[in-house]
């Protein structure tokens, strides 16, 4: 089984907040999209920030 | 764009702006970079600052200034609502801005000034030699390029990647990043000059909700709650939408915005070598009220002065941009700063019945100065039985 960051992009208001909380550096906002580093170790911290609600980690067998 | 300048900017708000003017009034060459490809859009921000705050920096225009505020008031849970006047009724104590177009005349002013200015350009990394920042490597609109710089200076607001990628830790704990949400509302009634601030837990717990007047029936309707607060059904959007379901139910939405604004300490040092720090990136926004603007152009301007200096000395290392970050430290803002940190500990630690009371206490007191402090003064004046509670908030002012 693997945890993963899964981005909804319709939700997704592109403002950053995830980037600032993130403690592995692995998120970062390219203009209007948000682009995922392999470093994220899925801990969830950005999607509780998450204003939006558009951040959620899976778990994925 | 060229492959050396005395001073690269990363960011272009108004850290950013006031940075590269002030270096290139003072006849540096600078570049200013900016990933998004418009100056001032999307904002991320209420648009609110106080008069004194803005004067020091720009005379206003009626290009860029949305409404003009007279009052500030609070509203506490069972909706005692405290009105801070000043003295003279009808008087400006602050404006709402149009960031859009304000960011524009900032930047405006920076390339008359003769800075080069880049938009659709972000940096990927640093140019690190020795330790220490030498430039920029960035991608313009596809195309990657090296940018070197006898300085940088790191505007890139609440992200603040570029500072981390040199060594800096900009991290924002989760509880001390405001998760915010924002409409821009109009055809609601609303009194047009006075910014409202809502409060307590079951309408911003641990932040505020606010109305700020953008003309005579349009609003920036927002909330700022905790990180740690922040949940699926209880995020930011969610307390924002029910509030406006139940006071501005007819509203319509022109434009809707997300944000984070960073209420920690600021960073623990704010120059490194070849580096500088400043704005929303350097978390010198004011942890009480979240207003960033007036102190990322202070810290801008300040930061380039001191870099002018370094430049012409030759010399960027930390040890000599360093006077930038003990000056900040030390100056009406740093102060302020660290007041308000205190303030807000204080204040996201009470329960609703608590805020209540102390709102009903100074409800009825004409406010006569415009102030924290006043405010505060008055609370611990007319509170006793809570001297206990209130011992931290008279600490802060110390």
């Amino acid at each position: 089984m693997s945890t993963m960051l899964r981005i909804n992009r319709d939700k997704c208001g592109y403002c950053g907040t995830c980037v600032a909380v993130c403690p592995e550096d692995a998120l970062e906002l390219i203009d209007a999209y948000l682009s995922l580093e392999r470093d994220c170790i899925a801990c969830g911290i950005c999607a509780r920030a998450c204003p939006l609600g558009a951040l959620e980690v899976v778990h994925e067998e | 764009m060229k492959s050396k300048y005395d001073m690269l900017v990363i960011g272009g708000g108004p850290a950013g702006a006031l940075a590269a003017k002030t270096a290139a009034e003072a006849g540096n060459t600078v570049c200013l970079i900016e990933k998004r490809p418009a100056i001032g859009t999307p904002i991320r921000c209420a648009e609110g600052i106080g008069k004194e705050c803005l004067l020091e920096f720009i005379q206003p225009d009626p290009r860029w200034i949305s409404a003009d505020i007279e009052r500030a008031r609070l509203i506490a849970p069972n909706g005692t609502s405290v009105s801070l006047e000043q003295e003279n009724p009808g008087n400006t104590v602050g404006y709402i801005l149009d960031r859009k177009i304000f960011d524009r005349e900032l930047v405006w002013q920076a390339a008359e000034a003769g800075a080069d200015i880049f938009v659709k350009t972000r940096a990927t990394a640093p140019i690190m030699e020795g330790g220490a920042v030498r430039g920029a490597k960035v991608m313009a609109t596809g195309s990657p390029a090296d940018i070197r710089a006898d300085v940088v200076l790191a505007a890139d607001g609440t992200e603040a990647q570029f500072a981390r990628w040199a060594g800096l830790d900009t991290t924002v704990p989760l509880r001390e990043m405001m998760s915010c949400a924002q409409y821009l509302l109009t055809d609601i009634d609303i009194d047009a000059a006075s910014t409202d601030f809502y409060l307590g837990n079951d309408v911003a717990p641990e932040g505020y909700l606010w109305v700020f007047p953008k003309g005579e029936r349009t609003a920036n309707v927002g909330i700022g709650i905790s990180g740690r607060k922040s949940r699926d059904g209880s995020r930011a959007k969610d307390y924002l939408d029910r509030f406006i379901g139940k006071n501005f139910p007819e509203g319509k939405t022109i434009e809707a915005i997300a944000g984070g604004v960073p209420v920690c300490q600021p960073l623990p040092c704010t120059v490194a070598d070849g580096l500088m720090v400043i704005g929303d990136a350097a978390r010198v926004v004011d942890p009480l009220t979240g207003g960033g603007i007036g102190n990322a152009m202070y810290t801008g301007k300040l930061a380039a002065q001191v870099a002018s200096e370094c430049i012409s000395a030759g010399d960027c290392s930390k040890a000599a941009l360093m006077p930038y970050d003990a000056e900040w430290r030390a100056s009406r803002m740093g102060k302020s700063l660290e007041r308000n940190y205190k303030v807000k500990e204080f204040f996201i630690a009470l329960d609703d019945k608590k805020l209540n009371v102390l709102a009903e206490s100074v409800a009825s007191v004409g406010l006569a100065e415009f102030s924290v402090s006043a405010l505060i003064r008055e609370l611990i004046k007319r509170n006793p039985k809570m001297l206990f509670e209130l011992k931290a908030l008279k600490d802060a002012l110390r």
